[in-house]
């Protein structure tokens, strides 16, 4: 059982939803970043993603690549990532990290696995190993008790997301629009309807993330998903920081992520 | 382990190199694409409509030329040029664009979109989409619109849209990452005309194969002019379409020696060449694990040519699979030598060549000084140099 287990077991006994804040490491510095980690945990979110950033985002729209840029720009570098990490470990909330497989190859997947475990992560999203891609890595991932979220997309036919869901560990990755991340006005009209569908077919947790940005999404998608993931919504605070000062971007961060969560319940 | 002609596996491998990372969103769209292009490269009516345009549109085939003066002047072994330059539009690219273009209306799509580094794929793909009546969107970087605008001028002409790339270095590489997030959002009625054999499977073998005319005639036309296989064939090597497309034909003849040739920049440091064959190590870059120039975290590094189509870090799997075999010798030469060589090939033969090509011509030179005269070369002349004349003209402090 990794934390993530742990974490859905005791939120489905107290018929809970998770909510799971993204942020870049490194923008404006890992300093923010950890001070942003511990808002989070502050502020109950139950579960924080980690961007690792990387130069060639395919999947990410324009407030995440600038963020990555920003954070590559001053140069930083995977294993100060990874020891800023190792600094909050004693946070309640478990951490997981999103990156490119360029980054996880580079590094060798054995190694990516023991720096992040060694760094208290309990597992990763790694959006470019998809289904065909991943078994091996996998396989590594299961021997260490990481998880292996994979992602499933509107334009994933329904047999391959139940053989997705087979090879996903922690929880699934609900993508609700077929596109790049970014905040939107509106979610897809189908999209609780098909939520709701692969909740039927599998008994991981089922959390949504693409699009949402404002209590109103998370009001719409409360009851069917077992969680909800916001990233850019959160990222496009950090475009104003001032790493001198960065005291009234994580207050804006953290009352952000006050009110999402004050909205699933 | 030697090299074989029957890769890629059904996962897209060549050996240890290719495959398909790339989000899952995509990941249907490619399964889809290949069994359409599966079908229709078994389909005789496609093959047939396919051969009238290369042959009436594209106006092949193209001449294997004996480059008599180069040769004369090199005092080794004989100089063919497979001139890839005379095709409409200019360059090898159109023998990709209308395949594929062919391929889009065979899937019921609309509209296109592609990426354009020097501008000619974007130009050959521009060309296709008037020639079938789709829209088209060409993403290029802000420094290649600079650097070709003659050919940022010949797409709109044709009706495409030029879309600005402003993010990263502003070259081919941001703009295939645009290219891949408009496709993220638009897969179900777009096709993604990818320009060289990169990315994720089926793309490399795809255009591959649709490049490979190129080879083929090479063959038949050599044992028609001098009654056998060339001893040495010579391409330049970006991505790597018009090599691959010219060797491919030749992998199971392993009597013919293969030299791919890339970009040696300014130096042999990280940042002054765009040759990763030569420099680089495997990573995943675009959708495919092969050669690429990155830094030890696996951020892809910037590179650099005077060429605007061969600067680019990546490079396709297979040629990665045929370094690891051996089949093909990868070398590079630098700006300087390539722009000698096309000064060369203007004064001695009368051929402006682009840039890029420059670079296959300036290692066939030396080569062929090497080599005694009862030997071939064939250079794969992969595009003329119209495009290129601001930025040479600019390079050699000359005025226009």
């Amino acid at each position: 059982m990794s934390a993530i287990d742990d974490l859905f077991g005791r939120l489905r006994a107290e018929n809970q939803k998770a909510f799971i804040p993204f942020i870049t490491a490194g923008d404006p510095n890992l300093a923010v970043t950890k001070a942003i980690l511990e808002a989070f945990d502050a502020q109950g979110c139950h579960l924080a993603e980690i961007g690792l950033p990387y130069s060639d985002p395919i999947a990410d729209g324009p407030t995440i690549q600038a963020s990555y840029t920003r954070a590559l720009a001053d140069k930083i570098k995977v294993p100060d990532i990874f020891s800023m990490l190792s600094e909050v470990k004693s946070l309640s909330m478990p951490r997981v990290c999103m990156t490119s497989y360029s980054i996880v190859h580079r590094l060798g997947e054995q190694k990516f696995l023991e720096m992040s475990t060694t760094s208290g992560l309990a597992g990763a999203i790694i959006p470019d190993l998809p289904l065909e891609e991943s078994p091996r890595f996998a396989g590594l991932c299961k021997e260490h008790d990481f998880s292996l979220i994979q992602l499933v997309t509107p334009m994933t036919p329904r047999d391959r997301a139940l053989r997705i869901a087979e090879n996903s560990s922690g929880f699934l990755y609900f993508v609700s629009v077929t596109g790049i991340t970014g905040t939107r006005d509106s979610l897809p009209e189908d999209l609780l309807q098909n939520v709701a569908w692969m909740k039927e077919q599998t008994s991981l947790p089922v959390c949504v993330g693409f699009g949402i940005s404002r209590p109103d999404h998370v009001r719409e998608l409360r009851d069917v998903a077992d969680g909800l993931i916001v990233g850019s919504g959160i990222v496009r605070h950090l475009e104003s920081c001032d790493p001198a000062n960065p005291e009234e971007t994580i207050q804006k961060v953290s009352n952000y992520v006050g009110e999402m969560i004050a909205a699933l319940k | 382990m030697s090299a074989t002609s029957q890769v890629p596996d059904q996962h897209g491998r060549f050996g240890d190199f290719g495959g398909r990372y790339v989000p899952e969103t995509l990941v249907h769209a490619l399964e889809q694409l290949d069994l359409a292009y599966r079908e229709a490269i078994r389909d005789a009516d496609f093959l047939k409509t396919l051969d009238g345009l290369l042959k009436d549109y594209v106006g092949r085939p193209s001449p294997l030329y004996f480059a008599e003066r180069l040769t004369e002047a090199c005092g080794g072994a004989q100089i063919y040029l497979k001139r890839e330059d005379l095709n409409h539009t200019g360059a090898h690219k159109i023998n990709n664009t209308v395949g594929q273009a062919l391929l889009t209306k065979r899937m019921g799509k609309q509209r296109v979109i592609a990426e354009t580094g020097a501008g000619q794929h974007g130009v050959a793909t521009a060309t296709a989409c008037a020639r079938f009546g789709f829209e088209c969107i060409v993403y290029m970087g802000e420094e290649d619109i600079r650097r070709q605008s003659l050919n940022v001028f010949n797409m709109k002409r044709m009706g495409a849209e030029v879309r600005p790339v402003t993010t990263g270095s502003r070259t081919l590489r941001d703009a295939v990452n645009e290219a891949m997030r408009d496709w993220m959002s638009s897969v179900q009625d777009t096709h993604y005309i990818l320009g060289s054999v990169v990315g994720p499977h089926p793309f490399p073998a795809m255009v591959r194969d649709f490049q490979a005319v190129i080879g083929r005639e090479t063959i038949t036309q050599a044992e028609a002019s001098f009654g056998k296989l060339p001893d040495t064939v010579v391409a330049c090597v970006g991505g790597g379409s018009n090599a691959a497309g010219m060797f491919y034909p030749f992998v199971d003849h392993s009597e013919v020696e293969l030299v791919g040739v890339e970009a040696g920049g300014r130096s042999n440091l990280l940042g002054d060449h765009a040759a990763p064959l030569t420099y680089g190590q495997p990573g995943v870059l675009h959708g495919s694990l092969s050669y690429v120039m990155q830094d030890e975290d696996g951020q892809t590094a910037d590179v650099h040519s005077i060429s605007a189509g061969l600067d680019y870090p990546g490079v396709g799997p297979e040629h990665s699979y045929w370094k690891q075999t051996g089949r093909v010798n990868y070398t590079s030469c630098s700006d300087k030598e390539a722009l000698d060589a096309h000064g060369k090939l203007a004064q001695l033969e009368g051929i402006l060549a682009a840039v890029e090509s420059s670079h296959a011509i300036a290692k066939a030179m030396q080569i062929a000084t090497e080599r005694s005269p009862e030997e071939k070369v064939v250079v794969c002349l992969s595009g003329r140099g119209d495009k290129d004349v601001f930025e040479i003209a600019r390079l050699l402090e000359e005025e226009i």
